[in-house]
């Protein structure tokens, strides 16, 4: 039997709780970036589904530009990591105070 | 006739091309630049006159409209000119001689490292002028008059690093404030009674809905004449005048001759239909010059400076253009200003060429014999001290004579003897100057007398068209012969209203001309006996004035310190203003303002001290706040 | 069946990201995020969305999993200084917030507005008639989104630069 379109967004809504849970918990730049590919893969999953549903390619071409668009992100964003690491010797937020003036 | 708005474009595009780019071009381009506008100006105005003269006497009247400035429901105000023999006469005064003292300051101002700033304002002056005299509206006018307040400041301060040039600069520009205050206020009036600025429009309506010596009129030509105080330097408001001295010397020519101080004559003049209708305004004004007459006069007796006698002699002679105006006689006074502009500008050229070439001596006292070593400069400044003294047949002869004689036909022979008398000083004080100036034994410091060099020839040249001028300027108002008043005739129908309503020149009751002849004889004599006291006292016995000045030396002393007019003042109007303005500092300023702004800032970084925790730097801080975002905004999204 | 295989892979996908957060070393972390992106890869075969699915596989359990060992390694980090206790303090906060958004979105997600039926697009059987999932989705990329398809390669060309100006060792 089919599985119903909602099935797949309650998933996508728990993965996306994941994410935010690893965002706001963990101190390791890292492991705040995978939370959030986590994120990104919660959304990508309700685009997808969403093209299922309404029998259409264009979420699926938009899950294309979000998987384009995260992986320059996540280069760049690792790239930073590298510096701040060089830089102050850690990847721990909450020992690296730079947001605020 | 379109083509009128060219006269003070010319010196106003001179102004732009000097003063943006003047410090990078060659010297010699940048005077040309300034006389070369100035001259073009002058033969658009001859142009101009060329045309009006084409016209009848009675159909030289045009207003051509540029722009429309401001409207505003039944108000309007245009950037239009009026051209009618009056600012006719006026046009050509300001850009003639203005035009030859450019010329002029070519030489003078040679050395200078301020050179193209100068010539900058100069025809910004030019140009603030004529916009003044050619305007058919208050308020255009209004522009010129702060323009030509505005240059006078910057000019006068020209030397900006002298303390006193800077000062002189500052008198001048706040006792101006003062009459333009006063000017204001007359437009505001006007306004206010007629709804209009437009010349015509005032007059026409005043005409008619006025009576004789109407409280309102009488109000507004108040106000207005004394913007013509400040302006015209007439007593109270006339001491900036000779303080104005510390500016370049032409500038005072400029100043004295041209433009700036026959602005409030000729404003009075302009208004002369509203002068009519307010006799009580006409005598105000015909005291308050006869008064400034003698007073400047007798100040100017005893000065020792140079210029400063020049710029009291200056006072003076506005003083019998406003009486001129005062008694009803316009034309006298018009052709007063004009043979003035002609003689003044001589005698302060003439001047700047004295201290040219004594390397910047001005004191009378410390000159002496130069008349052989400056021929020129001689020759042309007794024909200017002649034509300002009123000997036959210079310029000011005629156009004295005629305020005086206009003066007794009206009636006041207290003012007509209180200017003779004045007429007298003139000359005494001026031939003063002339001998302590040119002859006698040589007072010099040794330096100065050796490098002692007559003027170039770019000064000489305007100096001899000057003294031609002088000499010749009042042939065209000869009175007494057919046909001679041709100047008058030419302003008259601008004053036709005026006289109508004044009674005067009725053509019948025109005074026999023995009585003429006779009041000339006196006038001259009057004249005559100035020169030769002045001889005898400076010439034949130096040491008379010095005993003079011991046995009357209270009298000295109050002419000499120009009757503590500025140390007056300086304890009444000065002094007290600045206390107020301190205290007012002090309470006003530094306590509530000063508060406030504070107050402002304080309380600010005190509630930045509470808030600024809340941005800890924290990435999670910052995420979880990102989050309770996103909850309010999906509870709201649910909500709906 | 289908049920099945959803409930299976959305158990693994779930179940790993939770360790993907849970795990103190990074380095398992890391390896719990590629599961988590194979499972849903799962998922998404499930839908019929083969292309994106191949994608998921190719460029995240690929490509960005391998620059995240890689930066692992590079810093080489230990699992040291996970303070638990700090852990448990911020969860402390973030929990009810959390839970606040999640059954927020629960809500959402299972109310009426959610269930769409087939509205847009072109339908399964256009898909089909395009010879299946991959062309049907490449057609439409080269035609109707082919302006953003090449404005992709323009972002990753500037994050390549961004990436290798921000790497460079600073010349002193």
């Amino acid at each position: 039997m089919a599985v119903p379109v909602h099935y797949y967004l309650i998933v996508s809504a728990l993965l996306f709780g994941i994410g935010v849970l690893g965002v706001l918990t963990r101190r390791n730049a890292i492991v705040i970036f995978m939370s959030i590919e986590l994120m990104l893969n919660a959304g990508n999953l309700s685009f997808v589904a969403f093209s299922k549903a309404l029998e259409g390619l264009d979420g699926q071409l938009f899950v294309f530009f979000v998987m384009v668009v995260a992986a320059a992100e996540v280069t760049v964003g690792l790239a930073i990591i590298v510096t701040l690491f060089r830089n102050w010797k850690t990847i721990f937020v909450d020992e690296v105070r730079l947001l605020k003036g | 006739m379109e083509t009128a708005w060219v006269i003070p474009a010319l010196p106003f595009a001179g102004f732009l091309i000097n003063g943006l780019w003047g410090r990078r071009l060659p010297k010699k381009f940048v005077g040309w630049i300034a006389c070369g506008a100035m001259g073009l100006a002058f033969l658009a105005a001859s142009r101009l006159l060329w045309i009006l003269l084409q016209e009848t006497p009675t159909g030289r009247f045009w207003e051509p409209v540029y722009y429309t400035w401001i409207r505003a429901g039944d108000f309007q105000v245009d950037v239009s000119f009026l051209i009618d023999p009056l600012s006719m006469v006026m046009i050509l005064v300001v850009t003639g001689v203005g035009f030859l003292i450019h010329v002029y300051s070519i030489g003078y101002m040679h050395e200078d490292p301020g050179y193209p700033r100068y010539f900058a304002y100069l025809n910004l002056f030019a140009s603030a002028m004529l916009l003044l005299v050619m305007a058919n509206n208050l308020l255009v006018m209004f522009v010129g008059w702060e323009g030509v307040g505005l240059c006078s400041y910057l000019l006068i301060g020209f030397w900006y690093e002298k303390q006193s040039a800077s000062d002189a600069g500052k008198k001048a520009f706040i006792v101006n404030r003062i009459g333009d205050f006063g000017f204001l206020l007359g437009i505001f009036l006007t306004f206010w009674t007629f709804g209009s600025l437009n010349f015509r429009e005032i007059f026409e309506a005043a005409l008619v809905r006025f009576p004789t010596g109407d409280a309102v009129v009488v109000g507004i030509t108040l106000l207005l004449f004394v913007g013509a105080m400040g302006k015209s330097a007439q007593i109270p408001l006339y001491v900036w005048l000779p303080d104005a001295m510390e500016g370049p010397t032409p500038v005072s020519a400029l100043i004295h001759a041209a433009t700036m101080v026959t602005a409030g004559v000729y404003m009075v003049a302009r208004c002369s239909v509203l002068y009519a209708l307010a006799p009580f305004s006409m005598g105000f004004v015909a005291m308050i010059g006869c008064t400034t007459a003698v007073f400047a006069a007798s100040i100017g007796l005893v000065q020792n400076d140079i210029k400063r006698v020049l710029a009291y002699s200056t006072v003076s002679q506005l003083g019998y253009m406003f009486l001129g105006c005062g008694v009803g006689a316009f034309v006298a006074g018009i052709f007063h200003l004009m043979t003035h502009a002609f003689f003044k500008a001589l005698l302060f050229l003439g001047a700047g060429s004295v201290i040219h070439a004594l390397s910047g001596e001005q004191d009378i006292q410390r000159m002496g014999g130069l008349r052989s070593k400056l021929p020129v400069t001689f020759a042309t400044f007794v024909m200017g001290s002649l034509a300002i003294a009123g000997i036959f047949p210079f310029a000011g002869f005629f156009s004295k004579d005629e305020i005086l004689f206009e003066t007794l036909m009206s009636g006041h022979w207290v003012l007509y003897g209180l200017a003779l008398g004045g007429a007298g000083l003139t000359a005494f004080y001026m031939f003063r100057l002339v001998f302590l100036t040119f002859f006698g034994e040589s007072r010099m410091d040794p330096h100065a007398a050796h490098h002692v060099h007559e003027a170039p020839r770019t000064m000489a040249v305007p100096l001899m068209i000057l003294a031609a001028l002088s000499l010749t300027g009042g042939w065209v108002q000869i009175p007494g012969i057919e046909g001679g008043r041709v100047f008058g005739a030419f302003l008259d129908p601008v004053f036709h209203e005026a006289s109508q309503l004044l009674g005067h020149h009725g053509g019948a009751t025109h005074p026999p001309l023995w009585l003429e002849g006779a009041l000339m004889g006196v006038s001259v004599a009057v004249a005559l006996a100035g020169i030769f006291l002045a001889y005898g006292w400076y010439m034949k016995d130096p040491q008379r004035p010095v005993r003079a000045a011991q046995k009357f030396a209270r009298a000295y002393r109050w002419l000499f310190h120009k009757y503590y007019v500025d140390e007056f003042y300086q304890a009444t109007v000065v002094n007290p203003l600045k206390q107020a303005a301190e205290s007012t500092h002090q309470w006003v300023d530094r306590r509530f303002i000063d508060g406030a702004v504070d107050g402002t800032g304080s309380a600010f970084r005190s509630l930045s001290a509470v808030v600024r925790r809340i941005q800890t730097g924290l990435v999670h801080h910052y995420a979880l706040s990102v989050l309770a975002g996103a909850c309010v905004l999906l509870l709201f999204v649910l909500a709906l | 069946m289908e049920l099945f295989l959803f409930v299976v892979f959305s158990l693994i996908t779930l179940v790993s990201a939770a360790a993907v957060v849970w795990h103190p070393h990074p380095v398992k972390s890391a390896l719990f995020l590629i599961v988590t992106f194979f499972a849903m890869g799962g998922l998404y075969l499930l839908m019929q969305a083969e292309f994106i699915a191949l994608m998921q596989v190719l460029v995240y359990a690929g490509a960005v999993m391998v620059l995240f060992l890689f930066v692992i390694m590079l810093l080489n980090l230990k699992p040291r200084g996970e303070d638990r206790s700090a852990f448990r303090k911020r969860l402390r906060w973030a929990a009810p917030l959390i839970l606040v958004f999640l059954g927020a979105a629960l809500t959402a997600v299972t109310s009426p507005l959610a269930q769409l039926g087939p509205s847009a697009g072109q339908g399964v059987g256009w898909v089909e008639s395009q010879g299946g999932n991959v062309r049907a989705v490449g057609r439409a990329l080269f035609t109707h989104a082919f302006l953003p398809f090449e404005v992709t390669s323009v972002v990753l060309l500037v994050a390549v630069v961004g990436v290798i100006v921000l790497a460079k060792k600073e010349r002193r």
